[in-house]
């Protein structure tokens, strides 16, 4: 290879503080618009957030640039996120917006190995909408929350004309209470973690697309939409020395990983034979030309552990249906910060990077 | 997964660079002519198996990537008028022209729209009669036939707010361009699996015994191109230069005869620019006379010469096989997936995007790396 892959930092020395800003190859202001891939989950949407956001509110706990943040109120600990949903359709195999807006913000304060609390409720309705879709989603909200022992506390409702909405847009925000003395967040991983996965990947971005552009599948691809407290609380309870936990939603298994390897300042190796992907997901990717690792997922998480634990998390994770998969796909170590490899089945390592936006599907 | 997995066996694997090794003597130079194979051999790290005397150099078989400027300026103004839903391969969007990429167009409200297949384009246009719709008709022989039946569907349902923009390449004129160069250092090829499932491979035996260079039908997964290497490098020890089959599992000596019937019906061969590679005669598909009224280029006009590309980028070298990626200058520098100077770096079967994706430390990475060690 002719790269700099070999190149490590050895153990012991001081690593850098990452000044996101001043390595940014393609300054923000070279796009003077909005383009949808600024919200792909990509490099795009990072220099969006590095450029705009982040400076616009600097401060310790949105810095720490986890799922949610977490705020210390004399000795009690809450964690506290924000999430929208604006998927089309609105219902799709394995779930539905409703769902989808209950559980994804259950999944950000799980997260934080935070138990969920309460949730609010936004309704951004497009005029014409038939009063029996949005019915179906509130039904489906109801039963989510109702299965995750969270209650929905508060909300709003705003109409907007003809046109300018697709249909729903819903936002979800929640508050969870800690109660434990981990300190889960992505730098508090070690070098030698273990990186668990709760099971295969790509199923909710290829059940979409799949909806979305009426491509005929032979079987039915169902989203993988589930709210995953419940195993993380387990993992908590039965004393796992978590560092750190991570759902994959947009850009990914590989967006969630190099997101942490940068926060961490440590390199994460992966190896694509141990990452489940199911063969209908597969075929979809082999297909259109796109690689799971980037495909978004909806009930997925990583999590970074003590090697010494691998055995242990993984007997409990597989007890609960929505990581009944769980398995190791990887360790981190010293290496080069901010850096994901993953080993190809054909035994050779190779970087995984981000995205620009979403994958485009190929010519042939 | 039955048909994928097996070819991507890592003991497999090993053994046939194991092989490879064993044939090898002297130092050898092939092109793989796809980009779907470029792509493959660099994130699977095929070419990272292969002893140090065999080089492996990037072809031109990216059809986004030779896609000359001036076309794709045309489509992006097309795609800007208010009548025009502008239908393209999803792969066609990021790629600049001069001055912006058809994602902006769509940012700034053209009703841009990726299909998965010409025939949906058609649909389209069948559904909304009040629009003109336009297809972006880009690619090799693989996807020409596909092209070709949509005009045809057009034709038969007698659709007259259907378009396509035409940018057709052939395989066969661009590899005697490669092997004709003055400079050309490509002494075996693997030829692109899927464009001989269309076409055959009839075309390559006379390219093969005119320049005494190997020519291996090839597929696209690591064992494919492995095995493909194999052959090539053999046949370069022991003096020989025939076309060989590798994917037979797909290819048959005289390709579908279906497939190229539609491809005769509705195309004739032009001569093509290449971006990169500069004029090509035979090298294009165009609209034969009775399909012209559903050419866009008479009904919006015909395209415009372009500026010639920014001077740093040297995607045209990188497409002929004489330069890698990080050769570039601007790789990684002023070139990126985000702001790509070239074609190479922004299509999924581009080369330099290749690299870039697969190869290339990112940002963050670098400048801990320079700060580290001054």
């Amino acid at each position: 290879m002719t790269d700099d892959i070999d190149t490590v930092i050895e153990p012991g020395l001081v690593r850098p503080v990452i000044e996101p800003a001043l390595v940014c190859p393609a300054p923000i202001n070279q796009h003077s618009q909005i383009l949808l891939a600024h919200g792909g989950g990509g490099r795009l949407m990072q220099q969006l957030l590095d450029s705009v956001f982040l400076p616009a509110f600097a401060n310790p706990l949105l810095n720490a640039r986890h799922d949610g943040a977490v705020i210390e109120l004399g000795a009690t600990r809450l964690a506290f996120t924000t999430d929208s949903y604006v998927v089309q359709p609105l219902f799709f195999p394995g779930g539905d917006i409703g769902s989808l807006a209950v559980n994804g913000t259950i999944n950000d304060l799980a997260m934080c190995g935070a138990r969920p609390l309460f949730l609010s409720a936004g309704f951004i309705i497009e005029e014409g909408l038939p009063m029996e879709t949005l019915q179906r989603v509130v039904t489906s909200m109801r039963h989510a929350a109702h299965a995750a022992g969270v209650t929905i506390v508060t909300g709003d409702t705003k109409v907007v004309d003809k046109g300018k909405g697709d249909g729903l847009f819903i936002n979800t925000a929640g508050i969870g209470s800690i109660e434990h003395n981990l300190r889960i967040a992505p730098d508090a991983v070690q070098p030698g973690d273990a990186i668990l996965l709760s099971g295969d990947i790509g199923r909710h971005g290829i059940a979409i697309m799949a909806m979305r552009e009426g491509l005929d599948f032979e079987s039915t691809i169902e989203s993988d939409c589930a709210a995953l407290a419940a195993p993380v609380l387990e993992l908590i309870h039965a004393g796992i020395d978590i560092h750190c936990l991570r759902d994959l939603t947009r850009g990914g298994l590989a967006a969630a990983l190099i997101e942490i390897a940068e926060a961490a300042c440590l390199q994460i190796d992966i190896e694509e034979s141990l990452i489940p992907v199911v063969q209908e997901v597969q075929g979809a990717c082999e297909l259109l030309g796109l690689d799971p690792l980037h495909v978004a997922n909806e009930g997925r998480f990583v999590a970074f552990i003590p090697s010494a634990q691998v055995n242990q998390t993984l007997d409990i994770l597989r007890r609960h249906p929505q990581a009944n998969q769980a398995c190791l796909i990887g360790h981190v170590q010293h290496g080069t910060a901010g850096r994901v490899t993953l080993q190809s089945r054909i035994g050779v390592r190779r970087i995984v990077d981000r995205l620009s936006g979403e994958q485009l599907p190929r010519i042939c | 997964m039955k048909f994928v997995d097996e070819y991507r066996d890592k003991d497999a694997a090993g053994r046939m660079a194991a092989a490879i090794a064993q044939v090898t003597t002297r130092p050898w130079t092939i092109m793989e002519i796809c980009g779907g194979q470029t792509h493959a051999i660099v994130k699977y790290g095929v070419d990272q198996l292969l002893p140090d005397a065999i080089t492996l150099v990037h072809g031109p078989g990216c059809p986004v990537c030779v896609t000359p400027v001036e076309l794709i300026d045309k489509a992006l103004e097309i795609a800007a008028l208010p009548e025009v839903i502008f239908c393209s391969f999803g792969d066609m969007l990021r790629v600049p022209g001069s001055h912006r990429d058809l994602l902006t167009v769509k940012a700034n409200g053209g009703d841009v729209r990726v299909v998965y297949a010409p025939l949906d384009a058609v649909k389209l246009a069948q559904r909304h009669p009040e629009k003109q719709v336009v297809f972006f008709a880009v690619g090799f022989e693989t996807t020409a036939p596909a092209t070709a039946l949509a005009v045809l569907q057009a034709n038969r349902l007698n659709i007259t707010n259907f378009s396509m923009l035409v940018a057709h390449v052939c395989v066969p004129p661009a590899m005697e361009s490669i092997l004709a160069a003055p400079h050309n250092q490509v002494q075996g090829f693997l030829a692109a699996g899927h464009v001989c499932t269309v076409m055959g491979y009839t075309e390559y035996e006379t390219l093969a015994q005119r320049y005494q260079t190997p020519i291996i039908v090839t597929g696209f997964e690591p064992l494919d191109i492995l095995h493909g290497i194999y052959l090539c490098v053999k046949q370069l020890e022991e003096g020989r230069a025939t076309v060989e089959n590798q994917y037979a599992r797909a290819v048959r000596r005289e390709g579908s005869r279906e497939a190229q019937q539609l491809i005769t019906e509705v195309f004739e061969v032009v001569p093509r620019q290449w971006r990169g590679l500069g004029a090509i005669a035979d090298s294009g598909l165009g609209l034969r006379e009775r399909y012209a009224g559903f050419d866009a280029v008479r009904r919006f006009g015909t395209a415009a010469p372009a500026a010639t590309t920014p001077s740093e980028c040297i995607s045209g070298l990188v497409l002929q096989g004489v330069k890698k990626p990080q050769e570039c200058p601007a790789f990684g520098k002023h070139c990126t997936p985000e702001q790509p100077l070239g074609a190479p770096m922004v299509s999924t079967e581009g080369a330099c995007a290749a690299y870039y994706r697969y190869r290339h430390s990112p940002p963050h990475s670098r400048a801990t790396l320079q700060e580290t060690n001054p």
